[in-house]
């Protein structure tokens, strides 16, 4: 998936200025940089979340399989699909935990109840929250804990098989042991899926990413192997932010 | 000024605005105790399921319950659907500056203020002068068949006089289902209507309730939308068709205060009608109550 010279502007300002960015598949690619900076709705912008806004409007192209994401011919429907989302809170429906996780099958067309119970286990699994749910699958998803409740939203996108995985700060409201989890099933995940995630945690980016982009004030200031980005960056803007001087 | 001054004035405001509180208290317990005294004796199991007799000054008030009843059933059915509706256009669908959606709530507030004896009389001239007369004529009814007062005006007419109450509660329970379901659902992959189907109307489900039981309970009560409409005088037979006339509690009340050729021979009747009628209206008030209670708690679970 790659973005080329992205704009994005909500009413006149901007809040990505021509950025491009390659999210290489099967990869985790970590989007960090200070509040602000647009890396949420660089993000939000993969998968078209932003159309929600009234407002926005954007520029240059982004690309999922060598087709625009903006084109007519692209449903966005199908397009959410293909690049599923995780949110910094979460955010399970007042539903079963099997409810939840069958939610984006069921909406797809899906009928069929032991190809439903069989994709569940498997995202669950996937989510490595089976063994914690499996005797209370149709108890309410609001009685989990926040970690298992972040892990089972994990587990209702990779539901429906995405490409790509979209995380936005999904740790950030969770305790460290929680976090651990979460950022061990990332490295799980990125034999089968292409992940962006976005990241306050410097830390945590250095731990799960294979490569980092760093962005400042709606630009992309640097990308690269997420070693060199906090070892050897090219700018200076990039080594001050990673060390800590500013955000 | 001095302590004591200050003192002295606050306390007389604390005394002043609190007597002005139990007024309040103090007159809805005098129109209960009244009630009360004067009719629970008269609520026997007789009362409750016999027709009136002996030109009002015997028997029960059966029809006047069931009249209601039926009227307030009808209603709620016309009222749900295009109430729940209004407000799922207004609140899911219409732009958010649309010109057509701010006259719709504009229309729905003034609707709200109108006095209900106007609804009465809109009820009969339109359902039944206009509506009513057009349909005789296109099914070629030689007599008056749907141009005249009947239970099926009635309640078309309280429906119209509670749809503000339906709209406005149905779309505070849409804005109360949080924004982050909805996103869920739609990063999904889920359509607008499929969120709107699956998540939203579900999580507003007790709210729009609620607003179903606030709008039963006021339309219970009245009485003016009823009188040019429907609602007959004394009608031991219950209503059988959509056009019948129908017996109400609110308006055989008060007939029986102002119509009765005996006074003292009606008034514990009138009494045990009153009380009735206004047991009715607090059940129904409860259950909305019990409903909102139960969606804070589940809204509460939810965090």
């Amino acid at each position: 998936m790659e973005a080329r010279e992205l704009t994005l502007r909500y009413g006149t300002k901007a809040a990505i200025q021509k950025v491009s960015l390659a999210i290489l598949d099967r990869r985790v690619t970590a989007l960090i940089g200070p509040s602000g900076c647009g890396k949420s709705t660089f993000l939000r912008s993969l998968n078209r979340m932003n159309d929600l806004i009234p407002g926005t409007n954007h520029t240059g192209t982004i690309l999922l399989d060598d087709t625009d994401i903006h084109d007519r011919s692209v449903d966005v429907v199908d397009l959410r699909r293909r690049v599923g989302m995780v949110f910094q809170k979460s955010n399970p429906f007042p539903k079963s935990i099997f409810e939840n996780v069958a939610y984006g099958l069921r909406v797809g067309g899906m009928k069929d109840k032991a190809a439903l119970a069989q994709r569940v286990e498997k995202s669950l699994r996937g989510a490595a929250l089976w063994d914690e749910v499996k005797d209370r699958l149709h108890d309410s998803a609001l009685g989990l804990s926040g970690g298992q409740q972040q892990r089972l939203c994990i587990a209702r996108a990779l539901a429906v098989e995405p490409q790509v995985l979209l995380m936005d700060e999904p740790a950030s409201a969770l305790d460290p042991i929680a976090t651990a989890k979460i950022e061990e099933l990332i490295h799980e995940l990125k034999s089968t899926y292409t992940i962006a995630i976005v990241t306050h945690n410097m830390q945590q980016a250095a731990r799960v990413s294979d490569r980092t982009a760093f962005f400042y004030m709606g630009e992309l200031v640097e990308c690269g192997p997420t070693e060199q980005i906090f070892t050897n960056p090219r700018e200076k803007r990039t080594e001050d932010y990673v060390t800590g001087k500013f955000g | 000024m001095k302590h004591a001054t200050r003192r002295t004035v606050g306390l007389a405001l604390t005394a002043f605005t609190g007597l002005c509180a139990f007024v309040i208290v103090a007159v809805l317990a005098l129109i209960l105790a009244d009630i009360l005294e004067g009719g629970a004796a008269g609520v026997t199991w007789t009362f409750l399921t016999q027709p009136p007799s002996d030109g009002m000054m015997g028997g029960g008030i059966f029809p006047a319950i069931f009249g209601t009843a039926a009227l307030t059933l009808l209603m709620t059915v016309a009222v749900m659907p295009v109430g729940v509706l209004t407000a799922v256009y207004l609140h899911e669908y219409a732009p958010p500056d649309s010109l057509f959606a701010r006259w719709v709530r504009v229309a729905v507030v003034n609707l709200a203020g109108v006095p209900s004896i106007v609804f009465g009389l809109f009820g009969l001239g339109f359902f039944i002068l206009f509506v009513g007369r057009g349909m005789d004529r296109v099914f070629g009814h030689e007599e008056m068949y749907w141009a005249q007062p009947g239970i099926l005006w009635a309640s078309l007419t309280l429906a119209v006089l509670t749809l503000p109450v339906v709209i406005v509660s149905t779309e505070e329970a849409l804005r109360a289902v949080p924004l982050d379901h909805r996103t869920a659902s739609l990063a999904l992959g889920a359509t607008q209507s499929q969120t709107l189907a699956r998540v939203v109307l579900p999580g507003a489900l007790p709210g729009i309730l609620t607003g179903a039981v606030l709008a039963i309970s006021r339309g219970a009560g009245e009485v003016a939308p009823i009188l040019f409409t429907g609602a007959a005088y004394f009608l031991p037979e219950l209503p059988t068709h959509l056009n019948s006339q129908f017996m109400h509690l609110g308006y055989h009340t008060y007939v029986m205060a102002t119509q009765s050729p005996d006074v003292e021979a009606t008034r514990p009747l009138l009494y045990a009608t009153v009380l009735v009628l206004l047991l009715l209206t607090f059940a129904l008030n409860l259950v909305a109550v019990i409903i909102r209670t139960r969606t804070r708690r589940k809204a509460a679970g939810a965090h």
